[in-house]
């Protein structure tokens, strides 16, 4: 049996209502976890890109990416392990301004973990932190301790080592 | 048709006029050469049906009695023709009652435009009267769909709509159409759909890929073709002949790739999978190279992938990328369109014979009549077979019929010994598996290709999941001639139950209405056969007619269909008893 991997899926895709839900729906038809989604705007004009990231064997991501090929409004998609891309998080954790002024300890955080503040107000300060998940939650355990009013983590974001010749292709498609 | 005509000519061919959105959707269905539809009224969709009476003379609308029985005439009418089917209904359950056959039409690759009806923009996301997300619905069964909310996308969506469902592997496209966007007025200009961006319907062809694959085909000893669906799709039923000829390659075709080689050549040996013949079947696991043609190596057809071909080295000629390697690993994928493809190939195939591997599948043909086909055919009991009644539908046919069959027994009867002498004969509910497909599949048939002979062939039980259309029947004249093979049985369920669960019967008996007594009431001429002598004229009778006939035959309650390899089993392990 072969192994799972993580996998990070790019999908250059027009951007039309209802295109997630068919991609989406590719991964539930097949009881595969999508463990996080992000959808913007791509290198191209008009197109768009999704990336997310599953947990899934190369046998499976390999069929998994013809079968989203295989939708009229996706363009290419690709997959890559972690080793492929250059890949970031991003998360904001609320904490209580006490914590600046009362503990000397939280700045000490901020210095090492690479975190910013990004907002201060009365009652609560707000903290940034970009970077691979493993990060992401070593401060998250660190802050935990603190005391965390709020936290969200996005999914994540990547670029590939290797080229991904959309233009190219929408070129000749085009053509 | 009283439209403002503050007609712009513009340059060229295209001529500007101000209509309603109701009335661009009829002009795009002309302007895409659709003669005929399927469908069902309803509020939603009532501005394009008042433009549909306006313009009956150039399109005609069948009113089916479900709209699952319009979706399922509509894949019949595509089967048959080789066009696009078109299913029109309204929002909420009218849209939800074509779910089925969209299904169907996704897995059967049948090119099909499903129109609904949808409430008003201002309207969607508040729960309104019938409105149902029809598009997240039939998201996961469409090879495309969209909702237009404003009049003036609906020439574009409706072009692109077409181009989506016939072009590369064809399926079907709903077109969701909301209220406001159907009375709304707009410059009308249609312009066809030839591409779409991020759409490569069909993929390049490799020429290095076909000389590998004839390379493996000219140094094979034992070659086996199994076609399917694909070459008739791809209209490469000529290019597929000469392909095993010259190469002398025994084929066998899976149940959707029937008809496309006339039974009675030669180089056919019969159909694979669950209830296909026992030769091509069991030498599955004796070839040394087997090429797959337009077929996408369904369950059915490989039972246990573990031990299904390998000792072969496997060619696959496929439209469709993501078929290769997805239930079977090739040694050479050759994409393209099999027609295209096939014609490339054919050249630098060498000519050749094969005749003592031939001859193998010969010689387990014996063993399979010997074991079963004479007991079907020529049965010395009392009860009438389903076998002897498809043998004399193709005596009176003589083979010209276009056989739409629905699911169970009697389909994988009929799919055994119906004779196909020419292509788009074969029109059944493969994938699937729809109970209900064939009776009005049927019609769509007969109205599609109404110079031809087509017999539905249907069971007891799946018959009375669109009985209803009988009334279609009524009302269209279309001759549909309808054969109920009545075991009193939900029949394959039935012979599962007494194979694998001890002839515990739970809920396969079916205690039946008068048939002919129904159907008679539809006004339909209507016979029943219980005994063997009163078969053949019967049969003979309904042929001749001129208008649609249902006949019923009653046969042996507890038969069961073989060669039959169990779920889970190998090909090779194909049972006769």
């Amino acid at each position: 049996m072969s192994t799972k991997n993580t996998y990070t899926v790019s999908i250059y895709t027009e951007n039309n209502v209802g295109l997630l839900n068919r991609i989406s729906a590719i991964f539930q038809r097949r009881h595969i976890n999508i463990e996080s989604i992000n959808s913007s705007s791509s290198e191209i004009k008009s197109v768009s890109r999704i990336t997310l990231l599953v947990k899934i064997t190369e046998e499976q991501i390999k069929k998994i990416i013809g079968q989203i090929e295989k939708q009229v409004e996706v363009i290419k998609a690709f997959y890559h392990t972690d080793e492929e891309t250059i890949y970031q998080e991003s998360c904001l954790f609320k904490l209580s301004t006490d914590l600046l002024t009362d503990n000397d300890e939280i700045q000490t955080i901020i210095n090492q973990s690479k975190s910013r503040v990004i907002n201060v107000n009365k009652g609560f300060f707000v903290l940034e932190k970009s970077g691979t998940k493993e990060e992401v939650e070593e401060l998250y355990r660190i802050l935990d301790k603190h005391g965390i009013m709020q936290f969200i983590r996005s999914g994540r974001i990547a670029i590939t080592k290797d080229e991904m010749p959309v233009s190219q292709l929408l070129q000749l498609i085009t053509a | 048709m009283e439209t403002k005509t503050k007609q712009q000519t513009e340059q060229g061919t295209t001529k500007r006029v101000t209509i309603t959105g109701a009335e661009a959707v009829v002009k795009c269905l002309l302007a895409e050469g659709v003669d005929l539809l399927y469908g069902y009224p309803g509020g939603a969709i009532m501005p394009v049906y008042d433009e549909l009476y306006k313009y009956q003379d150039k399109l005609h609308h069948v009113l089916t009695r479900h709209e699952q029985g319009a979706t399922h005439a509509a894949q019949g009418y595509a089967r048959a023709t080789g066009k696009v089917g078109v299913a029109i209904a309204t929002s909420g359950p009218g849209a939800t009652n074509l779910i089925t056959g969209i299904a169907d039409a996704q897995i059967d690759s049948t090119p099909m435009v499903c129109i609904t009806g949808q409430v008003g923009a201002h309207l969607l996301g508040s729960d309104a009267f019938q409105e149902t997300d029809i598009v997240g619905i039939s998201t996961p069964v469409t090879k495309w769909n969209y909702q237009i909310t404003k009049a003036s996308d609906i020439p574009e969506v409706m072009a692109k709509a077409f181009y989506i469902a016939r072009s590369g592997r064809p399926g079907p496209v709903l077109v969701d159409i909301t209220k406001n966007a159907q009375f709304e007025e707009f410059d009308f200009e249609y312009k066809k759909c030839t591409s779409v961006r991020s759409y490569q319907p069909v993929p390049n062809m490799n020429m290095q890929s076909v000389e590998a694959a004839v390379e493996l085909i000219n140094n094979a000893d034992r070659p086996f073709v199994v076609w399917g669906q694909g070459v008739i799709l791809g209209e490469a039923e000529e290019e597929f002949k000469a392909f095993i000829e010259k190469a002398g390659i025994p084929s066998a075709s899976t149940l959707l790739g029937l008809s496309a080689l006339p039974t009675k050549h030669p180089l056919h040996v019969g159909m694979v999978g669950m209830h296909g013949n026992y030769s091509p079947n069991k030498l599955t696991n004796e070839c040394d190279v087997l090429i797959a043609i337009g077929m996408r190596f369904d369950d059915r057809v490989t039972g246990d992938l573990s031990r299904y071909a390998k000792q072969a080295k496997i060619v696959h000629f496929e439209i469709d990328p993501a078929e290769v390697d997805k239930n079977v690993k090739t040694d050479v994928a050759v994409l393209g369109n099999v027609k295209e493809t096939l014609t490339a190939a054919l050249p630098l195939l060498e000519e050749n014979s094969h005749k003592e591997w031939l001859q193998e599948f010969r010689n387990l043909d014996a063993v399979e009549f010997d074991n079963v086909i004479k007991n079907d055919l020529f049965p010395t009991k009392e009860g009438l077979t389903m076998g002897e009644v498809i043998k004399q539908i193709n005596e009176a046919s003589k083979g010209k019929a276009i056989v739409v069959t629905d699911v169970g027994q009697h389909q994988m009867v009929a799919s055994r010994y119906a004779e196909f002498n020419q292509t788009k004969s074969n029109i059944t509910s493969g994938g699937l598996g729809t109970m209900g497909f064939a009776l009005p599949a049927a019609i769509g048939a007969k109205m599609g290709t109404p110079e031809r002979e087509v017999v539905a062939v249907i069971g007891d039980g799946g018959y009375q999941m669109t009985i209803q259309e009988l009334g279609t029947i009524l009302q269209t004249k279309a001759a549909v001639k309808i054969v109920v093979l009545n075991n009193e049985f939900l029949g394959m369920v039935r012979q599962w139950q007494q194979l694998f669960f001890d002839k515990r019967y739970a809920s396969t008996t079916m205690i039946n209405p008068d048939f002919v007594t129904i159907a008679k009431g539809y006004h339909m001429a209507a016979n029943r056969v219980t005994k063997r002598e009163e078969l053949a004229t019967a049969v003979q009778e309904m042929m001749q007619s001129k208008e649609a006939y249902f006949l019923e035959v009653c046969v042996e309650k507890e038969d069961n269909v073989f060669p039959m390899i169990p779920t889970g089993a190998s090909v090779s392990d194909v049972r006769l008893k």
